[in-house]
């Protein structure tokens, strides 16, 4: 079953691309959570159901949702995606294409002198997941919960200062 | 005793120091009690120490004191000390007496000046530093000494510094001397070099035993100490600046520029006479120059208008003169003169000036006339100056003085007749020049209105006149006090015909400026219209050319020079590392651009360069 | 159902959908699509500790990825409302007109 895997990798990595060289924001988001979705398949196929079920709620479900509101308060339309076009030059993805491969090339590199160690054949089942996360990394749950905590408090402050300064018309250059 | 040597020069420059910390803030007459007090506390110093002398002379004839070393590096010490001999009492006495003399007219001359403290605060440091070269019993403490007399120079010269004509002339004279400086310096690294030290008395002593006479050490060492005497006492080729220098007030000229400073370069050649008579081909050199300039500047003089001017070139000749008299072993009739003509030359100075403020700053004498009557004093202190100066036979000092530089000429062994010859042409110009103006400005048709003048200027003019007439009788205490200083001048007798000829010659030059500017003025205007005659004269007027020369040969050349040099070459290694480091720094603000992604950029960039490290390193 | 793939190709993989999002983020000027690559690269790097934890059955690789989008999931809330402030700030999302804090 291993091919499942490199049809799943392909998916990604080529909706992935996609992402990045879209010019409206609607389409880059679709094509992401296609990858998530090709990327929690794979995180199924090497018996990670626990991971797939997080990516798929919380990645795709959540936080992708939420871009969608935020895309569709900046409502990109025809004008920005002419906008995007001009951006999107190739003079600009040189520098950077150039730097990844670059990158890529070192990654390639590292790992060329393959061990021929296999992914373990058997699942990491969520119960184990969850008497690690209780028991050695109790400490590191209690930090997300406060991080999402402060993330909470931070864009419920942010808003309403947005909301404020909309109202009261005294924004303009607040940074 | 002793003690009072080194009050000699620190009481004039106490002065200075209280006028210019406290000058501002005194009134006027505080000032002036100030800056006559100290030199006048100084001149009764030195009378002190002159009583002393005569009645109970020290075992040695000298005074010597040294107040601190000054420092001590690589075999040379000088300190800080003052030699009282012969020579520096008569230089100190007459520095402090017609300094003094012009302190006291100076009150009434520059009152209501606005920089009135600031002017006898410059005198008084004037005065000290002259008293410093005069005492200084070290090369290097008379360098000092020389150093800040030029500085002063340049000050009162630019004294009123509102009008660039003064700056500019104030400039021209500390740029010329300071080439004859230079000149001096490279003699005392000869002679330090040489010799070992620069100790006058030890000079004497190690000349004659280290270097043979006529060698070239010797030869050069004195060349370049002529050199540097030649620029402070305006002679050929460092004489353009003494002219301009009269646009200082009168009083400076009277005292920087006739009397004292213009004849550093005497006292320099006198004092290390023991060198000089080492190197006689210099010497030689010496009388040349003394006796050209004693011809060009007395040429120069007939015909400049302004009554300064006649004065400046006047002393310019008769520095010549002691040049002339230094050159042929005659140094105490150098020194007579010396003493001789800063008493007339101050006299005429300060009845100038007399004339000069009674008329409302007039200084063309062709614009005066009459004066005798109005200004009586002011005409017979002239006169009286006048005639000193001419040398006129028997009655006045300057005769005196005169009669032993020209014996001593013709006693000569190279060139005597030529340089007697010379000698005797000065006098005659200088007695045309001096009544020229005498007749001039003082008699003739009265065309002016003058105002009166205060006792305390007139004051001064009558004891200079006194002296002027009197000075003859000193060479009896005169010659006491150098014996031992300076070497006997010549003492063969002279016969009474050349006698006699250089005796009369100033007589006829007055008959002549007589006839010209008195008995027959159209026939001498005539004669000025004449256009061989008209060139003669503007070449002369100009000083026979030479500022037109070193402009074209020296100042023109060297600005050009400047010009060229604008992006000044030298300074562009320095520029190239400034301009590097500002590079560097555009470049590092470039990466600091604000923007997120060339951040990220930045960070991607740099772990891709740590991966390689780690990685392939 | 399990796939068993050699460890390093699953690196590979991570390492491939990281770089991409890197390169979005560098060539990408509007700021919502600058947050979605850097989501991207967020994803990858728990893809990569998840492929580790399956090479040696551990749950700790599950565990980091859990972290991981922890992380995430706060980051992305701030990092819209900061978008929405530029928004409201310039009425675009170019982001390189943010740059006060230029040396």
């Amino acid at each position: 079953m291993t091919v499942a895997f490199y049809i799943a990798a392909a998916v990604s990595i080529v909706a992935t691309f996609m992402v990045i060289t879209r010019v409206n924001a609607i389409h880059a988001l679709l094509y992401f959570v296609v990858s998530l979705l090709a990327a929690a398949l794979i995180l199924l196929l090497l018996g990670a159901p626990f991971a797939a079920a997080m990516e798929v709620i919380i990645y795709a479900g959540a936080i992708m949702v939420l871009f969608v509101f935020v895309v569709m308060i900046l409502s990109a339309g025809p004008r920005e995606a002419l906008q995007e076009r001009q951006w999107l030059r190739v003079s600009t993805w040189i520098g950077p294409a150039i730097l990844t491969a670059v990158l890529l090339g070192e990654l390639l590199y590292v790992m060329a002198g393959a061990t021929g160690a296999l992914t373990t054949p058997a699942q990491v089942t969520p119960a184990q997941v969850g008497a690690s996360l209780l028991g050695p990394y109790l400490l590191g749950v209690e930090l997300v919960s406060m991080l999402l905590l402060v993330g909470l408090i931070g864009a419920f402050h942010l808003a309403y200062r947005l909301g404020k300064g909309e109202a009261s018309e005294e924004a303009g250059g607040k940074r | 005793m002793p003690d009072l040597v080194w009050l000699i020069p620190v009481l004039p420059l106490a002065g200075f120091l209280t006028l210019a910390l406290l000058g501002g803030r005194l009134k006027a007459g505080v000032v002036a009690a100030v800056g006559c007090g100290s030199v006048g506390l100084s001149m009764a110093a030195v009378l002190m120490l002159l009583a002393g002398f005569i009645h109970a002379p020290p075992p040695t004839f000298s005074y010597s004191r040294t107040l601190w070393t000054w420092f001590a590096a690589g075999g040379l010490a000088p300190g800080i000390g003052f030699y009282l001999d012969g020579l520096s009492l008569v230089m100190v006495m007459v520095i402090t007496v017609v300094g003094f003399l012009i302190h006291l007219y100076s009150v009434r001359f520059m009152e209501g000046d606005e920089g009135y403290a600031r002017f006898f605060a410059y005198m008084n440091l004037f005065v000290g530093a002259m008293l410093i070269l005069v005492l200084a019993d070290n090369l290097l403490l008379l360098y000092l000494g020389w150093e800040g007399v030029g500085l002063c120079s340049y000050l009162l010269i630019g004294f009123w510094y509102r009008e660039a004509a003064n700056t500019r002339a104030a400039i021209k004279a500390f740029v010329v001397t300071r080439i004859g400086d230079t000149a001096l310096v490279i003699g005392l690294f000869l002679l330090a070099s040489g010799l070992g030290t620069l100790q006058i008395q030890e000079i004497a002593l190690r000349v004659g035993r280290l270097w043979a006479p006529g060698s070239l050490a010797a030869s050069a060492a004195a060349a370049l100490l002529l050199g540097g005497a030649v620029g402070k006492s305006a002679q050929l080729p460092l004489q353009t600046w003494l002219p301009d220098a009269m646009a200082g007030p009168t009083p400076v000229s009277a005292l920087i520029h006739a009397a004292t400073m213009v004849t550093a370069g005497v006292y320099l050649i006198a004092r290390m006479h023991p060198l000089f008579m080492h190197a006689p081909d210099v010497l030689l050199v010496v009388a040349l120059i003394g006796s050209l300039t004693l011809l060009v500047a007395g040429a120069s003089a007939l015909v400049q208008k302004d009554i300064k001017r006649v004065l400046a070139y006047s002393t310019m000749s008769q520095v010549g003169y002691m040049f002339l008299a230094l050159g042929v072993g005659a140094w105490s009739a150098a020194i007579f003169h010396f003493v001789t003509h800063a008493f007339f030359k101050a006299l005429l100075f300060l009845s100038a000036g007399v004339v000069i403020q009674a008329l409302d700053n007039e200084h063309d004498i062709f614009r005066m006339g009459g004066l005798k009557k109005t200004l009586p004093i002011a005409f017979w202190t002239f006169l009286i100056g006048a005639a000193s100066l001419s040398a006129l036979p028997f009655v006045t000092a300057g005769f005196y003085s005169k009669e032993l530089i020209l014996r001593a000429a013709w006693l000569s062994a190279r060139g005597g007749a030529w340089l007697w010859i010379a000698g005797v042409a000065g006098a005659f110009l200088t007695s045309i020049y001096s009544f020229r103006v005498v007749f001039v400005a003082f008699l003739g048709p009265d065309r002016t209105i003058a105002r009166k003048t205060p006792v305390s200027m007139t004051l001064p003019l009558v004891v200079l006149a006194l002296f002027s007439i009197g000075a003859g009788l000193l060479p009896a205490i005169f010659g006491g006090l150098t014996r031992l200083a300076l070497p006997a001048g010549p003492a063969v007798p002279v016969g009474i015909e050349v006698q006699a000829i250089a005796a009369l010659i100033p007589v006829l030059g007055i008959a002549a400026a007589a006839l010209l500017y008195r008995g027959r003025p159209a026939y001498a205007a005539a004669l000025a219209r004449r256009p061989l005659v008209a060139a003669l004269h503007g070449f002369l007027l100009s000083g026979w050319g030479f500022d037109r020369l070193y402009q074209a040969l020296v100042v023109g050349p060297f600005l050009r020079l400047a010009r060229i040099n604008r992006g000044d070459f030298i300074d562009l290694p320095f520029r190239a590392l400034a301009w590097t480091c500002g590079l560097g720094s555009k470049m590092l603000v470039a990466t600091q651009s604000g923007k997120v992604r060339w951040y990220v950029m930045g960070i991607a960039l740099g772990g891709a360069v740590f991966i390689a490290m780690v990685v392939f390193l | 159902m399990i796939s068993q793939v050699p460890f390093e190709h699953g690196m590979i993989f991570a390492g491939v959908l990281f770089f991409l999002g890197l390169a979005g983020v560098l060539a990408r000027r509007d700021a919502v699509f600058i947050l979605l690559s850097l989501e991207i690269m967020l994803n990858a790097a728990g893809l990569a500790f998840v492929v580790a934890g399956a090479r040696f059955a551990a749950p700790d690789g599950q565990v980091m990825f859990l972290f991981v989008l922890g992380v995430a999931a706060a980051e992305v809330s701030l990092g819209l409302a900061l978008v929405l402030w530029l928004y409201h700030w310039q009425r675009n999302v170019d982001i390189d007109n943010a740059r006060s804090l230029r040396g």
